[in-house]
């Protein structure tokens, strides 16, 4: 009872917040072209009408919570039951397609990531070397300059998955980096010195000290990474729809002005990154717990 | 004395700072025989730590000769010569108390029969019998800090240095852990040196007492103990004892040591 009155009250009431003003919101919106629609066949618009009415618009320009939710159910769950899953009209389809592109590019990511991370600490020109290109890396407009890259890789020869898998690397590799490297660094003096005493070398010091000692950093890198690689998918998704994805859903959505199609994308997707992040705190949870080095 | 483990003769080492050189040793002349258990005694800054961080090449003294089993500290370092027993326990919450133990052994290449039958050996000796599996955390402060010294006696290193392995532990915990620690050092007659900041503690473990002052570090007062090498607990209340405390604290004075 407590831990629903802690946890699970707050949380509710924000989300009830902000369904109350989206509701509110497509009202809003929405209104003046069911003003307009009224004006046409030159009849009265009372409230309850109106609030009916942009509840329910077929292109509206805020679709409504529930008009969101029914499309999602008819093209996930309800596809589903009816063993059309893998249909190309699927969300179930675009997502698998989304999700193994963000997975091979988180775990590409993570692994550059990582790698990088222990030469920069064992190897002082690393250090000072590669920190700063790393960093710059990150300045560079991805987001913007991501569709032309698709599209070049496409025109020679690396088309599907590979792609998007490098924009999804490209964004999830910089956290994992600066993670790491501050973990590997995070015994302390009293600690390495022990590993001298011991003449231990490089490696069994970064293999029986470091790299456990890295974990809880490494875990925290994680979950912003494989955030940042579905960003990197859905990105890398968008000039080349054909092949589908969560991105190529929205794209389509807007060239046609499939509101509603858009959002349950929007939303998928943003369900997606929530259960991708929580499997990576739990993942977090159990690793640390069995080190005893839970917080 | 011709079978000195550790030999210091004229060692000073001084750390530049911005401020200034620190001399934080100056002119250490100091054997230490085979079999020996030498404690250092002093204020903070007086490089008790330093010497015993010299000897086990953590840090590198800037002038003089120190030879450690007739070795440079470094290579004794490298032939494993010495186990280290740090104030802090420093055991890995991920490891068990057994694969604690067993890390150095690991490091070292021992086979896993040797480790077992290593581990198993001296977690007896510190009365840790039925604690091999059992995390850290699951053991008091006083467990954590024998599980420390078993770690650092499990490979065949014959020196024993200690820095202030039991400063952070409770009066009681430490009167038991001295009393074992003495137990110990007649089974495995290992060379222990040995840093403190407790004159009770200094008088009670040792066969020599090395008295040291600050500004810069160097020796007050070497004292040759006269008690016999068994010793029960309250040997400390016996008029030699109070004599020997009194002389350290007369070195202590003598080095400036209670100045501000």
């Amino acid at each position: 009872m407590t831990w629903m009155r802690q946890h699970l009250m707050p949380v509710l009431t924000v989300v009830a917040a902000i369904i109350a003003l989206w509701y509110a919101g497509a009202v809003a919106l929405n209104a003046p072209w069911a003003y307009d629609q009224a004006k046409r066949a030159d009849r009265d618009l009372s409230f309850s009408a109106l609030v009916a009415e942009t509840w329910s618009q077929d292109k509206p320009k805020l679709p409504a919570p529930h008009q969101v939710v029914a499309e999602i159910w008819k093209t996930s769950g309800d596809m589903v039951l009816r063993g059309k899953a893998f249909s190309k009209r699927s969300l179930v389809f675009h997502g698998w397609i989304t999700l193994s592109a963000t997975m091979l590019g988180f775990i590409l990511g993570t692994g550059f990531g990582i790698l990088l991370a222990i030469g920069i600490v064992h190897n002082r020109a690393m250090d000072m070397s590669v920190m700063p290109w790393v960093i710059a890396s990150q300045t560079i407009p991805i987001l913007a300059i991501a569709p032309m890259v698709v599209v070049v890789m496409n025109s020679i020869g690396f088309a599907g998955l590979v792609p998007k898998s490098i924009i999804s690397m490209y964004l999830s590799f910089f956290p994992v980096v600066v993670g790491m490297t501050k973990g590997l660094r995070s015994p302390d003096a009293m600690e390495m010195d022990q590993m001298r005493t011991w003449n231990a070398g490089a490696w069994k010091t970064l293999i029986s000290l470091r790299l456990p000692s890295s974990m809880p950093y490494l875990f925290t890198s994680l979950k912003v990474a494989i955030a940042a690689s579905l960003v990197g998918a859905i990105v890398g998704e968008l000039p080349i729809n054909q092949d589908g994805g969560l991105g190529a859903r929205m794209l389509v959505g807007s060239y046609y002005g499939q509101t509603i199609q858009i959002w349950s994308a929007l939303l998928t997707a943003a369900a997606l990154a929530a259960c991708l992040v929580g499997l990576v705190g739990l993942v977090q949870g159990i690793t640390l717990r069995r080190m005893g080095m839970a917080r | 004395m011709s079978d000195a483990v550790i030999k210091a003769e004229a060692l000073s080492l001084t750390f530049q700072t911005n401020d200034g050189p620190v001399h934080a040793l100056k002119d250490i002349n100091l054997e230490i025989g085979k079999g020996e258990f030498v404690s250092f005694i002093g204020p903070s800054g007086c490089g008790k730590t330093t010497f015993l961080r010299c000897v086990a090449a953590l840090e590198t003294p800037t002038a003089g000769s120190l030879t450690v089993n007739g070795l440079s500290p470094d290579d004794a370092r490298r032939a494993r010569a010495y186990g280290y027993v740090f104030q802090a326990a420093g055991l890995y919450p991920w490891r068990t108390i057994g694969g604690n133990i067993r890390l150095p052994l690991e490091i070292m290449g021992y086979s896993r029969a040797e480790q077992a039958a290593r581990v198993k050996q001296v977690l007896d000796l510190v009365d840790l019998a039925g604690f091999e599996k059992k995390f850290p955390w699951q053991l008091s402060g006083g467990m954590q800090q024998r599980a420390s010294i078993a770690r650092a006696l499990a490979f065949d290193a014959d020196i024993l240095l200690m820095d202030e392995p039991f400063g952070a532990l409770d009066e009681i915990v430490r009167d038991h852990l001295n009393e074992q620690l003495l137990a110990l050092w007649a089974k495995t007659e290992k060379t222990i040196g040995f840093v403190t900041h407790s004159i009770p503690e200094a008088v009670y473990l040792s066969t020599r007492i090395v008295v040291m002052s600050p500004r810069p570090g160097r020796i007050a007062d070497i004292i040759t103990s006269t008690l016999p090498r068994e010793r029960p607990l309250d040997i400390r209340d016996t008029p030699e004892f109070l004599a020997i405390a009194h002389r350290v604290r007369e070195g202590l004075r003598a080095g400036h040591a209670y100045d501000d």
